[in-house]
């Protein structure tokens, strides 16, 4: 019990003295986890819009199917990625293995269903009646569109954080497809596995806790966003 | 001739198997305000929704300004940049009441500056510019529905597209809504066509009264001659004549006729012939009570008993039995006057001229 106080206690050293190499963990976690819901936000809005205003033959199964990727294994998906990322899968020519670059493309995997189908039911909620009031106001499909996203708008930051979430806090596909590499590759979630497995409970503990202090900042912010 | 700003051509729609407008051919002219009235589910929406382009029709020609709007989506689009159209329940978007008036504007790609001005003489016009700010969702029915019109009035469309513009609103914000209206109208020589399911309503605001009734346009006119001479029961009975007899043209002396209604003779003005069947509409308000036969030049002149009398402001309502239901309005002082009350013996008189004859299909 004693040794995990003093572990408790250094990791709070470790993070109000800035320590490098936690400071450096905690920003590549950051880093990545951002580009990847940026990536994935560029592709899920607009491809959310093209399925919720089109029409098309098996529409409603696309949508289930969408539904039933929320909860994906990371492990899967890590899997995947490796596969393909490989020497002998089919963009193994990129060498991308075992970069900052391959965790990202996991990630974005790994959130597209979720970002599609949150942002598939937030647009799901504006009503028929906006559309029309739009385009008899003149607005053009472009136009319609843009508005229902801002009209829709609340739902979509939930969606884009909810995603966020999901891709900061997955360990499955940086440890197989990142490799966890000192310096390079190594994550928050990565080095907390390895930290505590070999011992060093202190490193563990205070990323940790900026894991959760990560979260509580991201809740705060969407709460802000949900009362306005 | 000019060419009308709207024509439609046996415009044809139906949905889930039904006919919902049938066959229908209207032309509106420039500055012309045109209202559309009819009950409920008559396809007085749906028939706006079609001219603002928003629906196809499954049939007919719609042209604006003299081309066919279904020859490209283009066209349409532009064509609906010159209307507006104020939606039967109003939706604000989620943004500021100025932005919300801004939005057309915008999406025709007006300078901020115009936009501005535009934007704050319109809440000007509706007496909102202290709203300017607020969340147009936070706003109450009336608000919504004031803001309805700013939006669609701040585009300068060249016609106007109402969808009872004052049905789901109290008094006070109805008569508000009314004048705003009257005053663009004026103003802006903008062509309307408006639905509404008050009559009343039609015949303040437009110069001509198109009458719906279950997908068919029945009757077009000016409001006088839809309100003095409707074109059957159904638009007699919408209009507000409340007392429709059946009879027969019993003989005829020129344009005068003797109809017989239940075995009581009624002297009426009509074109008809003997034999043929019709309905009598009176209005209540050109029955006149005495407690003693009138020598007076109304050739009607018919005994009968009070059966009902109830005082609605300053009118009173009486029902009278003279061998079949008559009501008639008089004002409440000489109701009182007369003391009429249930179980009065009255004679109801009324002018032949006063009386309009329909034939019955
Ligand atoms: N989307 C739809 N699907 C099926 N039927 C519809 C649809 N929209 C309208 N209708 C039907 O079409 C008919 C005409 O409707 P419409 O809304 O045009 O009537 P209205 O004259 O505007 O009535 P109100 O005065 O109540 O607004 C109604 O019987 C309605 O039920
Ligand atoms: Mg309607």
């Amino acid at each position: 019990m004693g040794e995990l106080w003093d572990g408790f206690l250094k990791a709070l050293e470790l993070i109000y003295t800035f320590d490098p190499e936690v400071m450096q963990i905690a920003g590549r976690s950051l880093s990545i986890g951002l580009t990847s819901i940026v990536i994935g936000s560029v592709i899920c809005i607009p491809l959310a819009g093209l399925i919720h205003f089109n029409q098309f033959w098996g529409k409603r199964f696309l949508v289930s199917l969408i539904q039933t990727f929320y909860s994906i294994p990371t492990v899967v998906v890590g899997l995947f990625v490796f596969v393909m990322l490989s020497n002998v899968g089919p963009l193994g020519g990129l060498g991308l293995l075992f970069s900052p670059a391959a965790i990202v493309v996991g990630q974005v995997l790994l959130i597209t269903p979720i970002l599609l189908g949150l942002v598939i039911s937030a647009f799901r909620g504006v009503d028929q009646t906006i559309l029309d009031t739009a385009r008899s106001m003149g607005a053009s499909g472009w136009q319609v569109a843009v508005l229902v996203i801002k009209e829709a708008r609340f739902g979509v930051m939930a969606a884009v954080i909810m995603g966020f979430g999901r891709a900061i806090s997955e360990v499955g596909i940086s440890l197989m497809v990142g490799g966890n590499i000192r310096g390079v590759t190594r994550v928050i979630t990565t080095a907390i596995s390895l930290e505590s497995s070999k011992g060093d409970i202190e490193l563990a503990l205070a990323l940790g806790m900026i894991l959760i202090f990560i979260s509580l900042v991201v809740n705060i912010i969407m709460n802000r966003i949900q009362q306005k | 001739m000019t060419v009308p700003l709207i024509e439609l051509r046996d415009i044809y729609k139906t949905r889930e198997g039904r006919d919902i407008l049938k066959r229908i051919s209207l032309r509106v002219s420039r500055g012309e305000v045109l209202a559309l009235i009819g009950p409920t589910g008559a396809g007085k929406t749906t028939l706006l929704r079609i001219i603002n382009l928003l629906d196809r029709p499954d049939g007919g020609e719609l042209l604006f300004n003299g081309t066919d709007t279904a020859s490209s989506d283009k066209f349409r689009l532009e064509s609906r940049r010159r209307m507006a159209f104020v939606l039967q329940k109003p939706v604000v978007f989620n943004s500021s009441v100025y932005d919300n008036i801004a939005c057309g504007l915008k999406w025709r790609g007006i300078d901020r500056h115009q936009i501005t001005t535009r934007v704050n003489d319109m809440l000007e016009m509706v007496g909102m510019t202290d709203y300017c700010k607020r969340n147009a969702r936070t706003l109450s029915g009336g608000e919504m529905q004031r803001i309805a019109v700013a939006r669609a009035v701040a585009t300068n469309p060249e016609l106007l597209l109402l969808d009872e513009p004052t049905a789901n609103l109290d008094p006070v914000s109805a008569i508000k809504i009314e004048e705003t209206l009257t005053g663009i109208i004026r103003q802006n020589a903008v062509t309307v066509i408006m639905a509404t399911h008050d009559m009343a309503q039609g015949q303040r605001l437009a110069e001509r009264i198109g009458v719906l009734a279950d997908g068919e346009l029945v009757q077009t006119g000016t409001p006088g001659e839809i309100f003095t001479r409707p074109g059957n029961r159904d638009i007699a009975e919408f209009v507000g004549m409340e007392n429709l007899l059946e009879g027969v043209i019993a003989s005829c002396e020129g344009e005068m006729a003797l109809i017989d209604v239940n075995g009581t003779m009624i002297e009426a003005v009509t074109d008809c012939n003997v034999g043929e069947e019709v309905s009598v509409g009176i209005r209540p308000e050109n029955v006149t009570i005495a407690l003693s036969r009138l020598s007076s030049s109304a050739r009607n002149c018919l005994p009968g008993t009070i059966t009902w009398a109830v005082s609605s402001g300053p009118l009173c309502r009486v029902e009278i039995d003279c061998g079949f239901p008559l009501v008639a309005l008089v004002t409440k002082r000489s109701a009182e006057e007369m003391g009429l009350e249930k179980g009065i013996k009255v004679y109801a008189t009324f002018k032949a001229v006063s009386l309009h004859v329909i034939r019955r299909r």
